[in-house]
Parts: C-alpha cells; sequence; structure tokens
C-alpha cells in the first residue's frame, strides 16, 4: 500500500473519531458516537497491518490476542461502581505502550550515524518521559481508587524538593536526548527517573482530587500518543493524541474551575498539608454534637415530607446503593413527595461519576439537578439526603478561610430544613477534612452501609 | 517532500487539532463527562498503530522485539478496554431514552 493511500485510509480513522467525539454531546447519540469510533480504530489497524514495513506478524497477532483479552475480560467484568479505576488502568497502560515504543524507536536509530534527526530525537524523549508518567500515575491512582493503597494523600519530608530534582534529572536526560546523545543508558535512567517521578506526583494526591489527576493523565497519554505520531511520521496518531490531549486538558480545567481551584492547587497542593489547627477551629467553633437516629425516625421524616433532595456521593458508589436509592425514591414518590437529586460536579471519583451511577438505576433525567439549581431549591426542601458525600456538602468551604476546600462552590444542604447524613462511621472523608455539617442541630446521622440503610428506610417508609 | 517541509505540515495539524479538540468537548454536557474521558480514553488507543510498527519490524534484535509485542499487548488492552467500558457506560444512558417519562 502506497503512503498517499495509506494516509487517505488513516484520515477516515480521524474523521470517525472527530465524529465520536461529537455524538458524545448528545445522550441519544453517544454510544453510536463510541461505536463509530471503534470503527475507525479498526479501520487504522488493518490499515497497518497492510503496510509494506510489517513482514513479522507472530507478535503483533499474539500481542493483539493477550491484550486485547484482558481490556475485554477487565471492562466486561469490572463493576459501574469500579469503572473510575478502569479508566485509570486503560489509561496508564496506553501511556506506557507510547514510551516503550518511543524506547524501541531510539533503541533502533541511534546506533547508526546521522539516525537520529533532531525533531525526532526530541519527540522520542517527549513520549518517553509524558508516556512514563502517565503509566506509573495511572497505576498509582488505580491502586488508591481500588484501595490497595490508602487514598489519603501520601506525604513526607522533603517531598516537593525530591520531586524536584527528580524531575529536574529527568529533564537533564530528555535534553541530551534531544540533542543528539546516543547513550543507552540516558534513556533506560530516563524511563526509570519518570515513572518514578510519575509514582510520586500522584501519591500526594487525595482519592477526593481523583477525576482530575485521572482527567490529566488522560491528556498525557493523549500528548505521548502524539509525540510517538512524530516519532514515526504518522497523521493519524499526532491528531488523534492531540484531540484527546486537548479534550482532556479542558476537561481538567473545567474542573478545576467547579472547584474553585487552581490545577496547580490540585497536584501541589496536598490536602494533606493543612494545618491541624484550622481543622480543628472550624470543628470546634461549632462546639455541637453528633446527633444519630434510628431507621424509623428517619422513616417519618421522610415519609411525610413534602419535598426530599438526594444528594450522593461517594459513599453511594462503593456501597452500591443506586438502585436502593432510585426505589426508596420511587416509594417516596407514591406517597406524594416530592424527590430530586442534587448532582455536584466533583462528587465521586470521575466528573459526572454520579450521572453514571444514577441513570443505570434508571433515574428520570429531569429529577437529577445540577449544582446551582439544586441550591435553588434547598430552602423550600424538607430533607436533605446525604449519602455518602462529604467534601462537597462541607459548609467550612463557605464558612472556614483556614479550610483547605475554603472557596469550593458547595451543595448548600443546611439551607433546607433538615439534614440526614447516611455514612459508615465519623471519620473524616477521603480528603480527611472535618466537616462541620454533622455538629448542624438541623442534622442527624444514620450510620451504617449506604445499602444497607437504605433498604432498612425503604422497608420502614412502607410500614408507615 | 524534505524532512523539514513534512516537519511543518505535521505541526501545522497538531495546531489545528488542538483547536478541534477544545471546540469539540466544549459542546459536552456535565452529564456526560464521564463517558467522554472514557471515550477520549479508547482514542488515545490509536498508539497500537505505532506499536503495530515496531513490532512488525524485519530484522529487530531482542530487546526491540520484546518492546514491540509488550507495546502491542498495552495498546490492545487500551483500545479494546477503552472501546467496551465507554459503551458499557453509554448503554446505560441509551436504556432509558426507551423508556417513557411519566
Amino acid at each position: 500500500m502506497s503512503k498517499e493511500v495509506t494516509n487517505l485510509l488513516y484520515l477516515i480513522t480521524i474523521v470517525t473519531f472527530i465524529l465520536a467525539l461529537r455524538f458524545l454531546s448528545n445522550p441519544a447519540t453517544a454510544r453510536r458516537g463510541n461505536q463509530i469510533g471503534a470503527v475507525g480504530m479498526l479501520v487504522a489497524i488493518v490499515v497497518t497491518f497492510l503496510q509494506k514495513s510489517i513482514d513479522s506478524y507472530w507478535e503483533i497477532i499474539l500481542g493483539m490476542v493477550v491484550g486485547g483479552t484482558f481490556g475485554a475480560v477487565a471492562a466486561r467484568k469490572v463493576r459501574m461502581t469500579a469503572m473510575p479505576q478502569m479508566v485509570a488502568l486503560f489509561n496508564g497502560v496506553g501511556g506506557g505502550a507510547a514510551a516503550l515504543i518511543s524506547f524501541a524507536e531510539f533503541h533502533r536509530l541511534a546506533p547508526e550515524p546521522g539516525g537520529l534527526q533532531a525533531d525526532i530525537s526530541t519527540a522520542i524523549m517527549l513520549s518517553a518521559i509524558i508516556g512514563s508518567i502517565s503509566f506509573s500515575g495511572s497505576m498509582v491512582a488505580f491502586a488508591k481508587l481500588q484501595e490497595l493503597v490508602r487514598g489519603r494523600p501520601i506525604v513526607f519530608p522533603f517531598q516537593k524538593t525530591v520531586n524536584a530534582l527528580l524531575f529536574g534529572a529527568v529533564l537533564a536526560a530528555g535534553i541530551a536526548i534531544a540533542a543528539g546523545s546516543e547513550q543507552q543508558w540516558l534513556m533506560w535512567a530516563l524511563l526509570a527517573g519518570a515513572s518514578l517521578f510519575g509514582i510520586l506526583f500522584v501519591l500526594p494526591i487525595g482519592g477526593a482530587d481523583m477525576p482530575v489527576v485521572i482527567s490529566l493523565l488522560n491528556a498525557f497519554t493523549g500528548l505521548a500518543a502524539a509525540a510517538t505520531g512524530f516519532e514515526l511520521e504518522n497523521n493519524v496518531l499526532i491528531v488523534s493524541g492531540m484531540l484527546v490531549g486537548a479534550s482532556g486538558t479542558f476537561l481538567t480545567i473545567m474542573m478545576g474551575k467547579a472547584m474553585n481551584r487552581s490545577i496547580a492547587n490540585v497536584l501541589f497542593g496536598a490536602f494533606g498539608q493543612i494545618a491541624p489547627s484550622a481543622a480543628a477551629a472550624g470543628a470546634s467553633a461549632n462546639g455541637g454534637q453528633v446527633r444519630s437516629a434510628t431507621t424509623d425516625d428517619v422513616a417519618v421524616m421522610l415519609g411525610y415530607a413534602h419535598k426530599v433532595v438526594f444528594v450522593p456521593g461517594y459513599g453511594m458508589a462503593v456501597a452500591q446503593a443506586q438502585h436502593d436509592v432510585h426505589a426508596l425514591a420511587a416509594l417516596l414518590e407514591s406517597r406524594g413527595v416530592e424527590v430530586s437529586y442534587a448532582i455536584h460536579p466533583v462528587a465521586g471519583r470521575m466528573p459526572g461519576h454520579m450521572n453514571v451511577l444514577l441513570a443505570e438505576a434508571n433515574v428520570p433525567y429531569p429529577q437529577l439537578k445540577e449544582m446551582d439549581d439544586a441550591n435553588a431549591e434547598f430552602p423550600r426542601t424538607d430533607v436533605a439526603l446525604v449519602i455518602g458525600a462529604n467534601d462537597v456538602v462541607n459548609p467550612d468551604a463557605r464558612n472556614n478561610a483556614g479550610s483547605p476546600i475554603y472557596g469550593m462552590p458547595i451543595l448548600n444542604v443546611d439551607d433546607a430544613q433538615a439534614v440526614v447524613v447516611l455514612k459508615r462511621s465519623m471519620s473524616p472523608g477521603f480528603a480527611g477534612i472535618e466537616n462541620p455539617l454533622f455538629l448542624n442541630p438541623k442534622t442527624v446521622m444514620l450510620f451504617g452501609d449506604a445499602k444497607d440503610s437504605i433498604e432498612k428506610l425503604a422497608g420502614a417508609v412502607k410500614g408507615l | 517532500m524534505s524532512h523539514g517541509l513534512l516537519l511543518t505540515f505535521e505541526v501545522t495539524i497538531l495546531v489545528l487539532a488542538i483547536f478541534l479538540g477544545f471546540e469539540v468537548i466544549s459542546k459536552v454536557p456535565t452529564l456526560l463527562h464521564t463517558p467522554l474521558m472514557s471515550g477520549t480514553n479508547a482514542i488515545h488507543g490509536i498508539v497500537i498503530v505505532g506499536a503495530m510498527l515496531v513490532a512488525g519490524l524485519d530484522d529487530k534484535d531482542t530487546l526491540t522485539t520484546i518492546l514491540g509485542f509488550v507495546a502491542v499487548v498495552l495498546a490492545s488492552a487500551n483500545v479494546v478496554g477503552g472501546f467496551v467500558v465507554t459503551d458499557r457506560m453509554l448503554e446505560m444512558f441509551k436504556k432509558r431514552e426507551k423508556k417513557p417519562e411519566p
């Protein structure tokens, strides 16, 4: 197949990817968009198979069978609540692939005199660095979300200094490669250093900030893929990679805005760094006491309310309570209670995480309220039922300038007549911040697993 | 085409792709941010093309063979997993389209 025909066929792939993203802007066409993208990917793979430069097939076919089977099984088996870590995992392997391609290209081209032109070697080192960071960073994000390691920020002394020195060293190795050094050990050092940096970079970031991190790493993998395109002089890689790079960056910035924090603050602020005195001041200033309620008390509150707003958070995802939540909501509706759901843009561990879960449970769209609409409704709400949400309803974000989340827009559940918080225990959330909402005289706590509590509530409401 | 000219073309489409990426994404509603992230995640699986080009080379040494093979494994997992996960998410959004709203 000639280079011209190849590039024209690759153009088909590029167009399908653009269409895929366009179709994703509407729930009705989104699924078709994804399928169109998959077809485009298949076109690219077939076209690549037909290239003259490909002489050896067994590595490719065996590799595809192994990787494809793993991907398909993992993606099929995973529960909806574990989607964030799956996205992190698949993102990481993509970054890893880009880094390995760069390594192979460097290894192949470097020994030939004049084999490496400056632009190619620059692309190689960029793709190797960004791909490695994306790989190891995503693996740490995966481990945190899967709760293989602590979700809380992990901090150690001189962390920032160590990270800065390490990144400087990686960059120096990269510049040496870009400048034409053909030392193989430099590449090994660069890959090892960048991978270590990826780990150290994500470790101090708290679980609550994972949506931003995953989105950013997604953009990184896109950029690494685009750089790979420069190495191989391949348009489809450049355009597709950059599309992802740009869209991922855009999404990251939007999420930062939703939290009213700069991306730098999310990445380097480390929730763990907060002065304990500020948190303590916020909590003790209220001087309140935690009140816990029984299932029957709460069932009465809900059953005789005019308007109930559900406020789901990560706790609902962990407990997989979305179906039970919808069942309880339906039960309340049948009693004439007005029901809606208040969705904070960064509730959960992915942007739009709650939307996906509630969609799975068949909750009607019109009942899902975005933050501003929901906040307008709280003053005329009888009961706000907080299901495993914490930071996104923390009034410290409004009132306590010492709080690390000060300034973040939150759901003002404390405007409601009463607040019921479903929570496993009094331990602070993923971010490790005290929440004065729990001490508010309007608030009662219902301790236990969210799924379990919701089931019991539904039973009690039925008995009213 | 000279190498320099090719490079300028590549940089041109790179810059155009940046603007296209911003443009296309700015229309996506918050409701679909998760599938969007997952969908773009599948799209960067396009690195599989690069992995195939490396793994399919003739006369390569052991290191290149290993690197190429592992790259194909990782990229395939990215492609298949990415599209399947996204499809599963979107399936749920679609299911509700059919159901008439009360």
